[in-house]
C-alpha cells in the first residue's frame, strides 16, 4: 500500500520558476489549506481560557519568527528583544491613546519605528561578532528601557500606560475570539512572509552572512546593507508582536519588558530550532505553555505540599533553565529537528533507513 | 570637594568588587572562549553557604568561609562537567544560551531554598567607620579593597609561574596546539570553572557582607559585562582597572547627574560606555585583537 505520509518522493523540478514555488505539489496545497481551516476553526471547540493561551502563542510565534530571521537566519545574536517588544507596545500605546489614531494605523507603524530602531541598534553588528554583539543587543535592552522610563511626558513613566482593544467599524475585538482571529491572520502572514523571505535573493543573503560574513562579502554582498536589513526585518515582527501583545494586555509598563522576555525568546527559538520557521512557533507555544502546565501540575501536586504555591515563580525559572539546558545538550536541533525525526521514521517505516 | 572624594573612593571600592566578579568572567572566556553569564548565581550562592553556616551551625568565619570556598569549588566543577562539557564543540550562541538557562536555574534553585527576603550578615568586619580628613569609609570596604589587590596579584604570580597557570595561558591561546603539547585541556577546563567559582563566591560574601544578602544580587552579573567590555574580555588585568573605572564612573554619575535627571542612571551608565566601548575599540583597554584571516 502507498504511505500516507510520502508527499514527495523525489527532486523532480525542471525548471527555476518550479523550484521556487511555495507549494510545490497538490498535496502541500491541501495541507496549507487544511492547516489554515483548523487554525481558524479552533475557537469553535476550546474554551475561552485556552483561546486566550493560543493568543499569547500566537503573538509570541511572530516575535519568534522576528528574532529566528536575526539568529537564525542571519546568525547575529540579539539578547535585546524584549526593549524592542517594548518599543513596539509603547508606540501603539502611544499613537492609540495619546494621539487616538486607529489600531489599523498605528500596528504597522509600530514595527516601522521598531525596525528604525532595530536598524540603529543593527549598525555595530558590522563590527561585532558572537560575544560582543550579544552584549551590545544587551546594552540596547538596558538603555532603552531607561529612556521608556524616564520619558515621563510621553511614555507615562514606570507607571505604564493604559490602551484598548482594537475595533472595526462598530465592532470591537474585546472578545478573545475575535482578537485569536487577528493574531493568528497576523502569524499566519508573518510565516508566509518568512518562508518565502527564505527563499528570496535577501534571505540567501542572510545564510550566506550567517556561515561566514567575510566570505560572503567576497562574494558580492554588501554586508551592511544586509547586516541592518536583518536587524530592521526582525524588528519589525518584533514591533508588530509588542504591539498585539500591548493591545492584548491592555497594559504596557516597563518591567514588562524586562531581560527575562528577551532571554524567553531566545529560548524559544533555540528550543524551537535555529533557522526554521515552524520551529519558532513551536518553541513560543513550548515556552508560553510551559508554565501554564506547570501550574496545573502544582495544582495537582498542592495537594500534598502546600508549601509549593509560594515556590511556583522560583520553581518557574528553575525548570526553564533545565530545559534550555537539556534541549541544548540532547537536541540541539530543536522541536523542529524531533518533528523531522518522527516524520522521517513514518516515512520510512517499516525500514528504519 | 569632600562630595567628589566620598564618590571616588565609594567608586574605588565598589569597583575593586566589580573588578573581582569579572575576573570570574575572564578567566572563564580565556579558557573557554565562553561568557559565563551565570557568574551572578555563582556570586551569591557563595555567601548563603557562608550565612546559612555561620548563623545556623555557628561555625567562625574564617571556617564558614574556607567551606564556603570548598562547596563553591565543587559546584563550578559540577557545572563544568554536566553543562559546559557537553557543549564544547556548540556554536557561541548555545553556550551562551546555556549558561543563561544555567542561571535561571541556579536562581531558581536559590529561591526555592532561602526564600527571597533580604538577609544581614552576621558581624565580621567592625562597623565603625574610619574617617580620614572627611572622607568616610567602613572597614569592610577597607577590606574589600585589600582582597583584591592581593587576588590580583595571586593571579599574576600564577598566571606567570606555576605550570597550571602557564597551561591555561596555552589553553586561552590555542586549544589545539596546547593538546598536540600534552595539556589535557579537560582538566584546564575544569580547573579555570572551579578557580571562577571560588572568586565569584569570595565577591559575593564581601558583596554580602556591605549590602546584605537577596538573590536580587545576582543582577551583578550583569552589571559586571560592561566592566570586562571595558577592560577587554581577555585581561585579567582589564578587569580589575575596567572594574574601577565603571565603579568610579557609576559613583560619579550617580552624585552628579542623577539628581538632574531623576535617578537611575547609575544602573545604565556603564551600558552606556559599553555601547560607546564597543563602537570605538571593540576589544577593549587591554583585550588582545584577533585578527582574521580569510
Amino acid at each position: 500500500m502507498r504511505n500516507l505520509f510520502v508527499r514527495e518522493t523525489g527532486n523532480y523540478k525542471t525548471t527555476y520558476s518550479n523550484d521556487m514555488k511555495m507549494f510545490g505539489t497538490t498535496g502541500a496545497k491541501i495541507k496549507a489549506l487544511l492547516i489554515v481551516i483548523v487554525v481558524l476553526s479552533v475557537p469553535l471547540y476550546v474554551t475561552n481560557y485556552w483561546i486566550g493561551l493560543l493568543t499569547l502563542c500566537a503573538i509570541s510565534a511572530v516575535g519568534a519568527i522576528g528574532l529566528n530571521i536575526l539568529t537564525g537566519l542571519t546568525g547575529q545574536i540579539s539578547i535585546g528583544v524584549g526593549a524592542f517588544l517594548g518599543v513596539g507596545g509603547y508606540t501603539s500605546a502611544i499613537l492609540t491613546s495619546t494621539y487616538g489614531l486607529s489600531f489599523w494605523i498605528s500596528l504597522p507603524i509600530a514595527g516601522i519605528v521598531t525596525a528604525l530602531i532595530g536598524g540603529v541598534f543593527g549598525i555595530p553588528a558590522l563590527r561585532l561578532k558572537g560575544l560582543y554583539l550579544a552584549i551590545a543587543t544587551l546594552a540596547a535592552q538596558v538603555i532603552i528601557l531607561f529612556v521608556i522610563s524616564r520619558w515621563d511626558s510621553l511614555t507615562g513613566g514606570t507607571a505604564g500606560m493604559v490602551l484598548g482593544r482594537p475595533t472595526i467599524g462598530e465592532y470591537s475585538l474585546s472578545s478573545n475570539t475575535g482578537y485569536y482571529y487577528l493574531c493568528t491572520i497576523i502569524l499566519l502572514l508573518t510565516v508566509m512572509y518568512a518562508t518565502n523571505l527564505i527563499r528570496t535573493r535577501t534571505g540567501r543573503a542572510f545564510l550566506a552572512v550567517r556561515d561566514r560574513d567575510i566570505a560572503a562579502q567576497i562574494m558580492g554582498i554588501n554586508l551592511f546593507k544586509y547586516k541592518v536589513m536583518a536587524f530592521a526585518i526582525s524588528s519589525f515582527f518584533v514591533g508588530i508582536a509588542g504591539a498585539l501583545l500591548a493591545h492584548y494586555t491592555m497594559i504596557v509598563s516597563p518591567e514588562l519588558y524586562s531581560f527575562h522576555v528577551s532571554i524567553e525568546y531566545l529560548a524559544m527559538i533555540l528550543i524551537g530550532g535555529l533557522g526554521s520557521v515552524f520551529g519558532s512557533i513551536l518553541g513560543a507555544a513550548f515556552i508560553t505553555l510551559l508554565p501554564v502546565s506547570l501550574g496545573s501540575l502544582i495544582d495537582v501536586m498542592a495537594g500534598f505540599m502546600p508549601e509549593l504555591y509560594q515556590l511556583f515563580s522560583a520553581l518557574k525559572d528553575f525548570v526553564f533553565g533545565a530545559v534550555i539546558i537539556l534541549f541544548l545538550i540532547f537536541e540541539p536541533g530543536g522541536l523542529a529537528h524531533i518533528w523531522l525525526n518522527i516524520k522521517k521514521y513514518f516515512k520510512l517505516w517499516p525500514f528504519s533507513y | 570637594m569632600i562630595f567628589f572624594l566620598q564618590m571616588l573612593v565609594t567608586g574605588i571600592v565598589v569597583g575593586s568588587i566589580y573588578g573581582l566578579v569579572a575576573l570570574g568572567f575572564v578567566l572563564i572566556y580565556r579558557a573557554s572562549g565562553a561568557l559565563n553569564l551565570a557568574n551572578g548565581e555563582f556570586v551569591i550562592i557563595g555567601p548563603y553557604i557562608c550565612l546559612i553556616l555561620m548563623t545556623a551551625y555557628k561555625i567562625p568565619f574564617i571556617f564558614a568561609l574556607f567551606i564556603t570556598l570548598i562547596f563553591s569549588a565543587i559546584l563550578g566543577l559540577t557545572v563544568e562537567r554536566l553543562v559546559i562539557r557537553p557543549l564544547q564543540n556548540a556554536p557561541v550562541v548555545s553556550v551562551i544560551m546555556a549558561t543563561i538557562g544555567l542561571s535561571s536555574l541556579l536562581g531558581g534553585a536559590v529561591h526555592m531554598i532561602w526564600g527571597h527576603q533580604t538577609r544581614t550578615f552576621p558581624q565580621v568586619f567592625p562597623p565603625t567607620p574610619i574617617n580620614i580628613s572627611g572622607i568616610i569609609i567602613t572597614p569592610v570596604y577597607l577590606w574589600s579593597f585589600v582582597v583584591v589587590i592581593v587576588i590580583l596579584i595571586l593571579f599574576s604570580i600564577f598566571f606567570k609561574f606555576s605550570k597550571m597557570g602557564i597551561a591555561m595561558r596555552a589553553v586561552a591561546d590555542d586549544r589545539h596546539a596546547a593538546l598536540s603539547m600534552g595539556i589535557s585541556v579537560k582538566y584546564v577546563y575544569a580547573a579555570t570553572w572551579t578557580i571562577a567559582a571560588v572568586v565569584a563566591a569570595i565577591g559575593g560574601v564581601l558583596l554580602g557582607n556591605i549590602n546584605g544578602l537577596s538573590p536580587t544580587m545576582a543582577a551583578i552579573g550583569l552589571t559586571v559585562l560592561p566592566v570586562v567590555i571595558l577592560g577587554g574580555l581577555d585581561s585579567v588585568l582589564g578587569a580589575i582597572v575596567g572594574g574601577f573605572i565603571i565603579g568610579i564612573l557609576q559613583n560619579l554619575a550617580g552624585g552628579y547627574l542623577d539628581p538632574l535627571i531623576g535617578g537611575g542612571l547609575k544602573d545604565v551608565i556603564p551600558f552606556i560606555v559599553v555601547l560607546i566601548i564597543l563602537m570605538l575599540k571593540p576589544y577593549g583597554l587591554f583585550g588582545s585583537r584577533t585578527i582574521e584571516r580569510v
